[in-house]
């Protein structure tokens, strides 16, 4: 009896795991699958390059595209450099082990945790309010509202935070494939810190730092929740021209038409194609990232 | 000069122990010999450069610490408003009464009127929060987070019973039974749905998932807590899976080794042994879930029907905490009370996300040190 059961269970058990790992293939499957199959027909070029017409019932979604791209031009030219040199200082001037990188460790630690809407209430709480109401105080005496209001500035500045502890993190794991060796012959030979770090370190991180904005940028693409009140709009007829205008971006239009619209029926292709665009554009990022991340590790071998 | 490089070295040594020398403000103690037997340490030059460089490193490094208490501030500050006094009321009910002049004296009445209107509404606001209501727009507008909670709570249960299970089972899948090829799809594959966006999961959720729970367990509402669970399971799973996945793959080869050599088979090591010895990675990774389940917001929005219901009914429409600031705050007056509530709503949520990543790390640490120490 005791050895039938055995028997048995020395079939379930693995099955039972392995069927839970299947059920994940089959769902990712499943969902690319509904995707390219409903929205690779709308997909055309007239509909990346034109705007949305007729009450946006139709047409394309240009100012979309053009919105995220800004965006995370924008977030990627403040977070990576900030987050680089976080993680650089971080692993090449202080101590491991001590307070102050204790202390980093544990807010960038935090920061990855904290909801993506949250971030959008701190965007909307310092930037807009804060700093934007401030600005606007200082340079117009309050005549106009030009700061203090939902902007690509902000929101950029918002994601660029969202973003920081991604790299932060894979900056700091390429930096640890510099060898210590070459580090130490530079120092040797007489090169200050700072000239190490900059002739050394840095071309030796850099595809780290490439993953980083690149996984930090797939992230950004994707997020809608932070920029929901920090910048991005229903929609515009024109694009973005300066910071302080505020933008359309291709996660909000799909929440948008796909919840808000009047006939959410009538552009379902619209939505669909929307959704795959999206998919498309992050995916194509993770893969890069994941490509570059995977020639990073050879070297280290 | 063999001499002075012996010395030198000492030296260093001497002065900070044996530390890597690499993080040392001492790596070259220039050494002179005088000749006359005493040796003469120069202090180290100072760098202008260097020391600027280094020191706007320092504080651009602090910045993450900055923007953690900067986000706790701002969110906190705006939420403050419902429980402390708002002076600038008070203030502009004042003013009148200065403007007046001799009818003053009359005026201090409604002024001593006024503040208590406010106490009253302060404390109104405060009763309101926990009020089992939330109807934040309407003539007698009432803020009860009571529902937005259970309505959190309700999808992040379920989520989270649907999503551990099914990754804590994968990733043993992936760590003890997998062939390699197999091994080399599964996580790729985790990656990718890592990847997504969570608008396409809610996207997908709305459409198809909703149909399909629909039709299948005959519901009268198409968008409900059950069909956001499901769609949020989608975003923790990569979060289980990944974590548990490393805890499972740093149990100790010496375990299953031993365990095997006592005769038990392939599928009694993976569920005695190596189960049980990754408990506490896959226990922060439950934790890490719930704390993403809860934080989650654009999924929820779209896909639970944000009704807000105190129910902890799978298939009734809820409304979450995150969905809510989503869903109102583009809408509401900057510095009205509906506002405030919703910022305090971010608090709450800063506050439940922060224990759980904190738990979820010292738990590890202090299990994990316990186990192998």
């Amino acid at each position: 009896m005791k050895i039938g059961k055995k028997s048995v269970l020395k079939f379930i058990v693995p099955g039972f795991a392995g069927l839970c790992a299947f059920s994940i293939i089959a769902i990712v499957a499943v969902l690319i699958l509904v995707l390219l199959i409903n929205g690779l027909p709308d997909i055309s070029w007239k509909f990346l390059t034109s705007a949305p017409e007729q009450g946006m019932t139709s047409g394309g979604i240009f100012p979309a595209i053009i919105g995220t791209f800004f965006l995370v031009l924008l977030m990627s030219i403040i977070g990576v450099p900030v987050g680089t040199i976080t993680a650089l200082y971080l692993s090449e001037y202080v101590y491991q082990g001590s307070t102050v990188v204790k202390v980093i460790r544990f807010a960038v630690n935090t920061l990855a945790g904290i909801p993506s809407i949250v971030y959008g209430l701190f965007g909307l709480g310092f930037f807009v309010q804060f700093i934007g109401l401030g600005m606007d105080k200082i340079l117009y005496g309050n005549a106009i509202v030009k700061w203090g209001q939902p902007n690509i500035l902000w929101a950029s500045l918002t994601m660029a935070v969202l973003t920081l502890p991604v790299v932060i993190v894979s900056v700091e794991e390429a930096i640890r494939t510099v060898p210590r060796e070459l580090r130490e012959a530079s120092l040797a030979l007489g090169a200050t810190r700072w000239e190490t770090i900059l002739k050394i370190v840095l071309p030796g991180c850099s595809t780290g730092i490439m993953t980083g904005a690149i996984l930090a940028i797939s992230r950004g693409a994707g997020e809608v929740a932070p920029i929901l009140f920090t910048g991005a709009a229903y929609f515009l007829p024109h694009l973005p021209s300066s910071f302080s205008d505020q933008f359309m971006n291709l996660g909000y239009h799909i929440y948008i038409m796909s919840t808000q619209s009047p006939d959410v029926d009538a552009t379902r292709g619209i939505q669909y194609a929307t959704t795959l665009v999206l998919l498309l554009l992050t995916f194509s990022f993770n893969i890069a990232a994941v490509m570059v991340r995977s020639k990073m590790r050879k070297k280290l071998v | 000069m063999r001499d002075e490089l012996q010395l030198n070295t000492e030296l260093v040594k001497d002065s900070r122990g044996i530390e890597s020398p690499l993080s040392s403000n001492q790596i070259a103690l220039p050494v002179k010999n005088r000749g006359d037997g005493n040796i003469i340490i120069e202090k180290k030059t100072f760098r202008p450069v260097e020391f600027i460089i280094e020191r706007f490193l320092q504080i651009i490094s602090f910045f993450s610490l900055a923007c953690i208490i900067l986000i706790f501030t701002f969110v906190f500050r705006e939420a403050a408003s419902i429980f402390f006094a708002k002076e600038d009321v008070m203030e502009e009910s004042v003013e009148p009464s200065e403007t007046y002049g001799e009818e003053a004296l009359g005026e201090q009445i409604p002024v001593e009127n006024i503040v208590m209107k406010e106490e009253v509404q302060k404390t109104s606001i405060i009763r309101s929060i926990s009020g089992a209501k939330w109807v934040p727009v309407s003539r007698h507008p009432q803020f009860g987070i009571l529902p937005l909670l259970l309505g959190s709570i309700n999808v992040a249960l379920l989520a989270i019973l649907i999503a551990a299970p099914i990754s804590i089972f994968a990733s043993l899948y992936t760590t003890t039974f997998a062939p390699k090829p197999v091994k080399e799809i599964v996580k790729p594959v985790v990656e990718i749905l890592a990847g997504f966006p969570s608008v396409v999961i809610g996207f997908f959720a709305l459409i198809i998932i909703a149909s399909l729970v629909q039709i299948i367990f005959g519901l009268q509402y198409r968008l409900n807590a059950f069909v956001g669970a499901i769609a949020l399971s989608l975003a923790i799973i990569p979060v289980i899976f990944t974590i548990s996945e490393d805890a499972l793959n740093a149990v100790p080869r010496s375990y299953i080794e031993a365990s095997l050599a006592l005769g038990a088979q392939k599928w009694e090591t993976a569920l005695f042994v190596v189960l049980p010895s990754a408990i506490p990675g896959i226990f922060a990774a439950v934790l890490l879930g719930i704390g993403r389940a809860v934080g989650e917001t654009m999924i929820v929005l779209m896909a639970t029907g944000n009704a807000a219901l105190a129910t902890l009914n799978p298939f009734s429409p809820v409304r979450t905490m995150a969905a809510t600031i989503g869903a109102e705050m583009a809408e509401v007056v900057f510095g009205d009370i509906h506002y405030s509530v919703l910022f305090f709503i971010g608090v709450v949520l800063f506050i439940i996300s922060f224990l759980l990543n904190l738990t979820a790390e010292t738990v590890v640490r202090k299990l994990v040190m316990r186990r192998y120490s």
